[in-house]
């Protein structure tokens, strides 16, 4: 039975042209609430085998996009596209899995009650054991969904996106609120679809989730896509280095020299941002003969993210 | 495993009839299996009415005095039995529509290829399912220990008038949930139906009430049923049964009315 499953991922990758076909697409697409405007003309492309995160602060209008594709909302202007029909019908969703964020699951369900009831709707599930494994679900399979921790429920949602194994999955900020440990194990599974050929859209304000997942990051800010490239990309776009270190210098000094974006106190020393380290290093070693404990880095995402989002909003 | 070319959507999902019906069983049978083990709704629907019935048909009976035309023993199971369906199937559909709907849960279903109908219709079928219980076990009561007296004819009879009966609530119970939140739920329909089944002459027969009362009654959907349950025992006020048949069907093409304009607008507005 595995066998002949992989012998099918095998056919998929090759159907649809080793990971390069776009799959799933937004096209000048507009989505308003009311007054809210929470996507404006976003134009958005999802090819096979890939990994897209789609990064944003709250509000930015990343469940907007994932809704659009699941086919929960309409837009208000441009396209949808899944598998080359409209995700409102169910026949393209019988493809899509998606994991969203709720606020309360039938409680007294047990998970593979759950699960056999989601695998229903689809024409060609996965087996129960299998969607088990890959969920790491088979040590509470009989427990009810009121008894398990936050961890194990994120884990059961997931099972519910992957159980009619669909070839593309919607993920809607699938860690939040989990602990370190639970995180790293949904990764983990995350990972593994991959592996396994599909295709994942991930939705998080988490960079760091971004930056180890995504073979993609689309940074979106206020309903619109302000950047869009790998994670190594993003953080190069801003070319930013943090430089640490301790000394004696007045911060306001610090602040005032040139190429310097930021300074702030960082426990007894200091942490600087900037476009480039060296001329800093150069000023700040000629006016300080007891600077110490240097350290140089470059931004990490998290700083990219903020000066992308912190121009956006500027710019607005 | 065919190797159809998967740039296509496969649009002949819409599926062999065997996998459809496959679908809507196991909505219901999990919808059921979800309420029966909420000891919250499980216990009280069953409980509340056969606690009535033993207290005001059994034990305070007075010798099974005679409550127009049938003794009180009689007379309290197509009463009770419409109180307790009502009540199975109006917190059955409503609450947990409510909860599911505002809670974020029926939009995972949503985003799934579920047949919507398949949810509602197991919401249905709950209602229908308690109700029948709840009837069923009111029955035993009064035929073991308050001496009542019927035909398998006759218990056939009014076990499926009343459950025939619990859809007009069902599709009340499946208005309402469309129009509270998850929170007020249970309150609110407390609030309409208690006063309702009382106002109906569900829990004072209704001969005994004020007139004005009485005619007030004939507005309201839970006194048809209960006349149409009492007529087969042989009780009741004795009018026609297509006013009450009438009644209930109104009723209930009104409520889907509503419940239909409710999942329009979650449609147009969750739903963009």
């Amino acid at each position: 039975m595995i066998a002949a499953l992989e012998e099918t991922q095998e056919l998929r990758k090759q159907a649809t042209g080793n990971g390069g076909a776009v799959i799933a697409s937004l096209r000048r697409t507009s989505k308003n609430y009311g007054e809210v405007q929470a996507l404006r003309q976003v134009d958005f492309t999802i090819r096979a085998g890939e990994l897209v995160a789609l990064l944003g602060p709250n509000g930015a209008g990343k469940t907007t996009a994932v809704k659009l594709f699941l086919g929960l909302a309409k837009p208000t202007t441009g396209t949808v596209s899944v598998f080359g029909g409209n995700p409102i019908h169910a026949e393209v969703r019988t493809r899509i899995g998606a994991m969203l964020q709720v606020a309360k699951v039938p409680e007294t369900l047990r998970v593979r009650e759950h699960i056999d009831l989601f695998s229903s709707y689809y024409p060609r599930p996965l087996p129960l054991d299998e969607i088990l494994t890959l969920a790491g679900l088979q040590e509470i399979k009989d427990r009810e969904f009121g008894e398990l921790s936050g961890g194990q429920r994120q884990r059961v949602l997931f099972a519910l996106a992957l159980c009619g194994d669909p070839d593309i999955l919607f993920l809607d900020e699938p860690t939040v609120g989990l602990d370190v440990e639970s995180r790293r194990v949904l990764w983990e599974e995350i990972r593994r679809l991959i592996a396994r050929g599909k295709t994942v859209l991930l939705t998080t304000h988490y960079l760091e989730e971004a930056d180890a997942l995504a073979d993609r990051v689309v940074v979106i800010n206020r309903g619109e896509i302000i950047a869009e490239g790998t994670p190594t990309e993003i953080k190069a776009s801003t070319a930013g280095r943090r430089i640490r270190c301790v000394t004696s210098l007045d911060i306001e000094m610090v602040r005032a020299l040139p190429g310097v974006i930021e300074v702030r106190r960082d426990r007894e020393g200091i942490e600087i941002r900037a476009r480039a380290a060296e001329s800093i290093l150069r000023e700040l070693l000629m006016r300080d003969a007891g600077l110490s404990n240097i350290e140089v880095n470059s931004a990490g995402l998290e700083e990219a993210f903020l000066a992308l989002t912190g121009t956006n909003n500027d710019a607005a | 495993m065919a190797t159809a070319p998967l740039t296509v959507v496969d649009s002949s999902w819409v599926g062999p009839l065997s996998q459809t019906l496959a679908i809507y069983f196991k909505e219901a049978k999990y919808e059921f299996l979800t309420r029966l083990r909420l000891r919250a709704y499980s216990i009280s629907t069953i409980t509340f009415p056969l606690m009535f019935y033993v207290l005001f048909g059994l034990v305070l009976n007075q010798k099974d005095a005679p409550v127009g035309g049938v003794g009180i023993a009689t007379y309290l199971i197509p009463s009770y039995g419409t109180f307790g369906v009502m009540g199975a199937s109006l917190f059955g559909t409503a609450s947990g529509l409510a909860a599911e709907r505002g809670l974020g849960w029926l939009q995972v279903k949503r985003a799934s290829p579920m047949p919507p109908f398949a949810y509602f219709m197991a919401k249905v079928a709950l209602g229908m399912m308690f109700s029948a219980i709840v009837v069923t076990l009111l029955l035993l009561l009064g035929v073991l220990f308050g001496g009542v007296h019927l035909t398998l004819t006759n218990a056939a009879e009014l076990v499926a008038t009343l459950v025939a009966g619990s859809l007009p609530f069902c599709a009340m119970g499946l208005a309402i949930g469309y129009f509270v939140g998850p929170n007020s739920a249970v309150a609110t329909i407390n609030l309409i139906y208690l006063p309702l089944s009382f106002c109906s002459g569900l829990w004072i027969p209704i001969m005994f009430l004020p007139k004005l009362m009485q005619q007030i009654a004939h507005f309201l959907p839970p006194y048809h049923l209960a006349q149409l349950a009492l007529s087969v025992v042989g009780g009741g006020q004795h009018e026609s049964n297509w006013i009450h048949w009438e009644a209930l069907i109104g009723f209930s093409l009104v409520c889907l009315g509503v419940a239909r304009l409710g999942f329009q607008r979650d449609e147009g507005k969750t739903y963009g």
